[in-house]
């Protein structure tokens, strides 16, 4: 790579220090980006995961400390019963990242597995995958989440079960498609002539391969169903009270919108803080994947 | 194809010294380096070349066309007296497809596929000639007939995909004359296009510079495309010029190891008969970001020796009837 | 006349969804625990009251018999009367469409005004400071759940500017579109990153194509080659994305429509199945069926005006 000692004589030194400049700085800000993401996760997960050894109670109501604005004592203020909204807000947080992390990997890999299967054999397993596919995604999800958490009765579980239910399908959609192309390849050609046996060849040899963009997108699908969950519970599906969950005390705090506006905003900013970190990751990651896999040179 | 009388009239069109580099995640990366360049009136030049060699992106950047992460570093580019380089987006924006027009590889891509042919064509005149939309409806179909298309009104209502890759080269041909331009930048303009077509749309261009007085830039790393159409040649490699000189010069008494390659290479038909083998270059094509100090050639050339590390990269006095970059052969 | 042809094939390839759709409906609401009836009458209704009432609402006959009755009544557009409201479906139905249609609407205009001049933007200005900002806008906006952008819109405007009305829907025309502005931005923003991610993709590629080079190289200016040239080639990409999300929206705008108590279909689902409210639960169901199915219609018609090489 050219440096700035290697300048050729009839370039002047400013245009070369420019140029170089922007070379750099490209992968700089990608590289800031990702970081800053990574940061916000993990702050925001160590700090959820030691919301204990805070002592503070969170459902424990007190109230000699009803409404107060932000302060030293209450960063985020407390709400209509006296509850510290901060301490809630953490410990709503290992419910909401957990529920992210969780139904988004378990619909990767069944997602991942359902569309290498269909992708890679087609037929009438192929049929049936894709059918399912654009039935699940083109059923009202409310319909179905209601549905759900009416049989399941109100709590966690239906929310679980209704997302689980759903997300598998955009990863099976994904990876069908990137199989179907994937097929075609020489190294996949190769294997075949080889001999090696089809589950060889999906697990041993694709599957790597699909991997890449399923993890991209995984990252925009936990910020996606941690929406989700906020929205159910701000609903009154999901989570019911006095469990904290992000979507839960700002669905509280829209009774006291006009006298206590810190209950529903501040903790709404830390969902979108959250959202906005593992975005940053999920587009540093491209970046970074997209280079080594197609950068030429 | 006649001698030009050289430096007798003033070059149309004198590029200097011209530098273009580019600058992305991957490193800084000069495209084409001191380049220098001058064509007169009526007369083809010919840049020949491997892919990569940066005779395209000296082309765009006659009409400002570098495309970013690339830019214009140094030199200057000079068009009948004014300066194109430093030229404002609307001077650049007068000259192209009035007084310099373009031509591309790839007629299938050059065209948008949404809009009608016809519609395209329209729309150059009326931007940039201001014809009221019946003039230019008319004079459309008579450019097409021009260029040798068939029933010219039927095939303005067309979509490009509708049409074949030589059609839509003769359309992109129409479109580049329709203004009559003094210059025509030809970027590969057949090599995407079939043996047979190729030769006519050779032709065709060359009837359409001798019926205006055309002169023409032609690209390519076809040796017999260019050796058969252009005046002079321009040998580039690595962006850097290697040889330049009058076509039948270069062609028949190739001085540059590189030239010499490159000739060698090509199957001869008109000694048939004569056996033989084909040879080609050497080596690896040339890895712009990583190229050694003094000619760029080293690394594949049989004549190489310590001295070639240190020379300037320039034409020697040979140059303009026929100049070489390499000053220890021939 | 290929057109007709084609969407009558669609029609009729669509039918067995809806079928699937509705019978799913049906299933689904009936496993739910929970009688209406009782629901209706309360706990301290007798057996007598109860079945008695049972059989004037015809909830005794056998379950297939029901959605066949349903699926006959269908066809004729005849939905049949609410469990729990006593009224005829259809006008149910069709006062809460014009809400929620007219919020759709709305909606996806403030959301194109926001996701069409920033990707232009973003595109043309690509990696540069401009380009980032963009970028980390989509970000935030994506990030932001639609109720907290609601409750934030409120706060500020509706209560602390006091400019738009925090609840309901106006009478006369002006009072029904202010009341509309607020949950439309709300939707806006949460349809705009999306909008914009896929339009500023389009849009690179599409600036970077051959024939937008050849067509500055004819002289044509800048403003000319972007907005005809290239947001043409464009739109099919942002099309597809705003079609899938429109069919997500119609029965999703739920949320928006609770903060800002706006009676649509949405909040008719909602309390339609919490009361168990049958008939209209399907009934909406197909109707939602119906209008995704329509939306996509309309999306692939539209590839075909916009692209000449796409042919139905």
């Amino acid at each position: 790579m050219n440096t700035p000692d290697s300048i050729p004589s009839h370039i002047s030194k400013a245009d070369w220090k420019r140029l170089y400049n922007r070379s750099v700085s490209e992968r700089r800000w990608s590289t800031y980006t990702l970081w800053v993401g990574v940061i916000i996760v993990l702050v925001t997960t160590i700090l959820s995961l030691a919301a204990p050894l805070s002592g503070i109670d969170p459902t424990e109501a007190d109230l000699t400390q009803v409404l107060l604005p932000p302060s030293w004592e209450h960063p985020f203020g407390t709400d209509d019963v006296g509850r510290d909204i901060f301490t809630r807000v953490l410990y709503a947080g290992r419910l909401d990242l957990t529920f992210g992390v969780v139904t988004t990997y378990i619909s990767l890999v069944i997602g991942l597995v359902l569309g290498a299967l269909a992708g890679y054999f087609g037929g009438l397993l192929d049929t049936i995958v894709m059918r399912a596919v654009d039935l699940v995604i083109s059923f009202p999800f409310i319909v179905l989440i209601l549905a759900i958490t009416a049989i399941t009765g109100p709590g966690l579980l239906g929310a679980y079960v209704g997302v689980l239910a759903v997300s598998w399908a955009l990863y099976a959609r994904l990876t069908r498609g990137e199989m179907l192309a994937l097929r075609e390849k020489q190294y996949i050609m190769n294997a075949q002539t080889l001999g090696y046996s089809a589950w060889r060849i999906i697990f041993v040899h694709s599957i790597p391969n699909l991997l890449r963009s399923n993890l991209v997108f995984s990252m925009s699908d936990i910020v996606l169903n941690i929406l989700t969950l906020a929205s159910l519970s701000y609903l009154g599906l999901g989570v019911s009270p006095p469990t904290p969950e992000w979507g839960e005390i700002v669905a509280q705090g829209q009774r006291s919108l006009r006298t206590a506006w810190w209950i529903s905003t501040l903790p709404g900013l830390v969902i979108v803080l959250v959202g906005v970190g593992f975005s940053l990751i999920g587009d540093g990651l491209a970046d970074r994947l997209s280079e080594d896999g197609g950068g030429a040179s | 194809m006649s001698e030009h009388a050289l430096g007798h009239d003033q070059p149309m069109l004198e590029i200097t010294d011209l530098t273009i580099g580019f600058a992305d995640a991957r490193g800084i990366v000069l495209a084409a380096d001191h380049i220098n360049l001058k064509l007169h009136r009526n007369e083809t030049l010919g840049l020949l070349g491997e892919s990569g060699c940066g005779k395209s992106v000296t082309l765009r950047s006659i009409l400002g066309l570098v495309p970013y992460p690339g830019e214009v570093i140094s030199g200057s580019i000079q068009w009948q007296g004014h300066s194109l380089r430093d030229a404002s987006h609307r001077a650049l924006e007068r000259v192209r497809g009035r007084e310099i027009s373009m031509i591309f590889q790839d007629p299938t891509s050059c065209l948008n596929p949404v809009f009608t042919v016809g519609s395209q064509i329209v729309e150059t005149l009326r931007t940039r000639l201001n014809m009221p939309a019946k003039d230019a409806h008319q004079r459309s179909v008579e450019l097409l007939d021009h260029v040798g298309i068939p029933s010219p009104e039927q095939r303005l209502k067309l979509y490009p995909h509708q049409l074949s890759g030589g059609m839509r080269q003769r359309i992109m041909i129409a479109i580049a004359i329709a203004c009559e331009p003094q210059l025509l930048l030809a970027d590969e303009p057949t090599t995407a296009l079939d043996v047979t077509i190729q030769d006519q749309i050779l032709n065709l261009l060359g009837m359409l510079r001798q019926e205006t007085g055309m002169s023409m830039i032609l690209v390519s790393h076809d040796v017999g495309v260019v050796a058969q159409n252009s005046d002079r040649i321009i040998i580039m490699y690595a962006g850097r010029i290697m040889e330049a000189g009058t076509t039948g010069e270069v062609i028949y008494h190739p001085r540059h190891p590189y030239t010499r390659g490159l000739l060698a290479a090509v199957p001869s038909l008109d000694r048939a008969g004569e056996r033989r083998p084909l040879t080609s270059i050497p080596g690896q094509p040339p890895n712009l970001a990583r190229l050694p100090q003094g000619c760029p050639f080293q690394p594949r050339c049989a004549f190489a020796r310590p001295e070639c590390a240190t020379i300037p990269v320039e034409l020697d006095r040979g140059y303009p009837e026929h100049g070489s970059a390499c000053p220890f052969v021939d | 006349m290929s057109v007709l042809i084609y969407m009558s094939r669609r029609i009729i390839q669509s039918i067995p969804v809806l079928i699937a759709v509705t019978l799913i409906a049906f299933s689904l609401i009936h496993l739910v625990p929970g009688d209406p009836v009782r629901l209706m009458l309360g706990i301290r209704a007798s057996d007598e009251a109860v079945a008695i009432l049972r059989e004037q609402l015809g909830l005794d006959k056998p379950l297939p018999q029901q959605y066949i009755d349903f699926v006959v009544n269908a066809v004729r557009l005849d939905f049949g009367q609410s469990l729990f409201l006593r009224a005829p479906i259809n006008e149910l139905i069709a006062a809460r469409a014009k809400n929620s249609l007219s919020l759709l609407v709305f909606s996806v205009l403030v959301s194109l005004l926001i996701a069409v001049p920033l990707a232009l933007l973003a595109a043309v200005q690509r990696n540069r400071p401009a380009d980032h900002l963009v970028r980390l806008f989509t970000t935030i906006t994506f990030a932001m759940p639609a109720f907290w952008t609601a409750l934030l819109l409120v706060l500020i405007f509706g209560l602390r500017l006091r400019l738009f009305p925090t609840s309901g829907l106006g009478r006369g025309p002006a009072e029904y579109l202010i009341s509309l502005t607020l949950p439309s931005i709300t939707i806006g923003f949460y349809l705009a990153p999306v909008l914009l991610r896929s339009l500023r993709a389009s849009l690179i590629e599409t600036l970077s194509a051959e024939f937008i080079e050849a067509a500055r190289a004819r002289g044509l200016s800048e403003g000319r080659v972007l907005f005809k040239h290239v947001l043409r080639n464009s739109l099919i990409a942002m099309i597809t994305v705003l079609g899938v999300n429109i069919g997500f929206l119609i029965s999703g705008a739920v949320v928006i429509e609770n903060v800002f108590s706006i009676p649509g279909m949405g909040s008719l689902m909602v309390t339609s199945i919490v009361a168990r409210d049958y008939p209209v639960v399907v009934a909406l169901t197909l109707v939602f069926g119906v209008a995704v199915i329509f939306v996509n219609l309309l999306v692939d018609l539209s590839y075909a005006i916009l692209d000449p090489r796409i042919r139905l």
